[in-house]
């Protein structure tokens, strides 16, 4: 029988069965399951909630899976996850958290995740988030990542949150070194009486250094969403951010720019835009076959995907 | 068959209040496997008449009837259903809709990437290099334009209507252009029906229709009407009298 922990572990990071490579699977606070790989090392931290993430230098095309699963309502946890990746590494982590809550209280998942990424390291990672469940106690969710990247290194952070969370806070910061480049694509989606609060702090410290933050978002029903982005130029670099929202019925979109040159070769742009469905994309798919409520969901769709 | 049975349409200023004729009095036919072209001076109703059949703007008064069915109070998506496609002027932009999805939909079935190489290839483009791109700002004018009358190929309805097809697309043969209408009249066995106003396209039409000022001005085969209507260049009083010098 598929029980909400295998729904949520499939949404959240594609998971059917036990992972290949390094993993650490979180229930309720307890650890589910937990492998380390010659490369990969995962240990539990001794004095606080979460684990550490040792990646040898130079491992290559391996995977990291670390999903969260919540389903007790009223159950609330606060998790530090550090991840130390060596030196020339490229690997691939896959996180993301998912809380089912059929009851009253507020169950509620704040991960802080740190990166410390080596010299000439890739990586990627990719965090889902997700609630759902019949009851009337609060989902939330407070992710933070904080990103320190070395010389040449790159890490691409692509987080989707796309339905069934009330209230998020979702913070990211990062250092890049020299000709390290940090790239962000985050997909929101709030409905209801939902919130979300995205948080961008960037510091582009190292000369070549370069970072892109792009977000899309759609809003439904009377929910808020609250976008803000800063990037500070500290050296020769080059930095963008990019909010594009759809708003639709009652709900409340804001994009906050906060760019800032402190070097004369700091190369800044922010872009925010945000609005309803164009009619001309309705009309478009109407003329196509598609009735109004079909055209609607497949520009929401389009829009959203990653 | 369309027909268009004393098709009016006004819109009301929104400051002034006052009324404005925008077509007047439309009856036309068009019968099925036939290639027609609607041409005449720009602001002269052709757009809105295009619009009106395919149902994005509802007439004021008159009927329009579709294989003799009224469709007259049809919205467009019933229009679409019915087998009415439409090729916008300007293409619309989607962020996030690739071009894959959008043929999709235009088809109304999954497609390989075959076919969609077969629908892209008809309007010039290598299907490798589009179909996961999407319909956005990234793309040309004319790209955009290609697309949007690949799009309307795809859907393989009994009439399609294009909207001025041949602008942006300079780069592109218009022999490949012209032979894409023939093959969906012929392929489809449905109905044609362009708003143009380049020779070539007007020179390749069973039927012209020319839409002035909000009516329909004349009718006819190419022979009777394409002297006419290239030698009557419409022209201001000063551009005649330096026509003159």
């Amino acid at each position: 029988m598929t029980t909400a922990v295998d729904t949520i572990l499939e949404k959240v990071a594609d998971l059917k069965e036990k992972p290949k490579g390094a993993y650490n699977i979180r229930v309720n606070g307890k650890s589910e399951g937990r492998k380390s790989t010659p490369n990969i090392m995962i240990t539990p931290k001794e004095n606080s909630e979460g684990i550490d993430i040792h990646v040898k230098p130079g491992t290559k095309g391996e995977y990291v899976h670390i999903p969260v699963v919540v389903d007790g309502s009223g159950y609330t946890e606060l998790v530090y996850n550090d991840f130390y990746l060596g030196d020339g590494c490229d690997v691939q982590i896959i996180a993301g958290c998912g809380i089912h809550n059929d009851g009253l209280h507020l169950s509620q998942h704040d991960g802080i995740h740190t990166f410390h990424v080596g010299k000439a390291a890739r990586v990627k990672y990719i965090e889902k988030h997700y609630g759902e469940g019949n009851g009337s106690g609060e989902r939330v969710l407070n992710p933070v990542t904080v990103v320190n990247l070395e010389d040449d290194s790159y890490l691409e952070m692509e987080t989707v949150q796309i339905e069934g969370v009330d209230s998020t806070k979702r913070v990211t910061k990062g250092t890049v070194g020299k000709n390290a480049s940090l790239v962000v694509k985050e997909v929101l989606m709030t409905s209801g009486t939902q919130s979300a609060t995205t948080e961008f702090e960037v510091l582009l410290d190292g000369a070549g250094s370069s970072s892109n933050i792009m977000s899309r978002s759609v809003a439904k029903g009377k929910s808020r969403q609250v976008f803000l982005s800063k990037i500070n130029g500290n050296n020769a670099c080059a930095g963008h951010s990019e909010c594009d929202a759809i708003i639709m019925d009652s709900a409340c979109v804001q994009a906050i720019p906060e760019i800032t040159a402190n070097h004369v070769d700091a190369s800044l742009i922010h872009e925010a835009a945000i609005g309803k469905i164009a009619g001309e994309q309705i009309i478009k798919l109407r003329t196509l076959g598609l009735d109004r409520e079909e055209a609607e969901k497949a520009i929401v769709d389009g829009f959203l995907r990653t | 068959m369309l027909e268009l049975k004393n098709v009016s349409y006004e819109v009301q200023n929104e400051s002034s209040l006052q009324k404005k004729e925008i077509l007047r009095n439309i009856t036309m036919v068009i019968e099925d496997h036939t290639f027609v072209v609607i041409t005449g001076p720009n602001g002269g109703g052709k757009s809105t008449l295009a619009k009106i059949i395919m149902g994005i703007e509802q007439p004021t008064s008159g009927r329009i009837f579709f294989d003799g069915k009224d469709i007259t109070n049809m919205d467009m998506t019933e229009r679409a259903r019915l087998g009415i496609g439409f090729a916008f002027q300007q293409p619309v932009r989607f962020k996030g809709l690739t071009i894959r999805q959008l043929l999709k939909m235009a088809a109304q079935k999954d497609l390989n990437t075959e076919q969609l190489c077969e629908y892209l290839s008809e309007v010039g483009l290598c299907a490798v290099d589009y179909i996961n791109r999407e319909m956005d700002g990234s793309l040309s004018g004319g790209e955009l334009k290609r697309i949007e009358i690949a799009m309307l190929i795809a859907r393989g309805v009994k009439l399609s209507l294009f909207d001025e097809p041949e602008a942006g697309i300079d780069l592109w043969s218009f022999n490949n252009l012209i032979r894409v209408f023939e093959e969906i009249r012929d392929t489809h066995h449905g109905s044609v029906v362009i708003i143009s106003h380049q020779e070539r396209i007007l020179d390749i039409a069973d039927k012209l229709i020319v839409v002035a000022d909000g009516g329909i001005t004349a009718e006819g085969s190419k022979d009777e009407l394409l002297p006419s209507l290239l030698a009557g260049t419409q022209t201001c009083k000063f551009y005649q009298r330096e026509a003159v010098r």
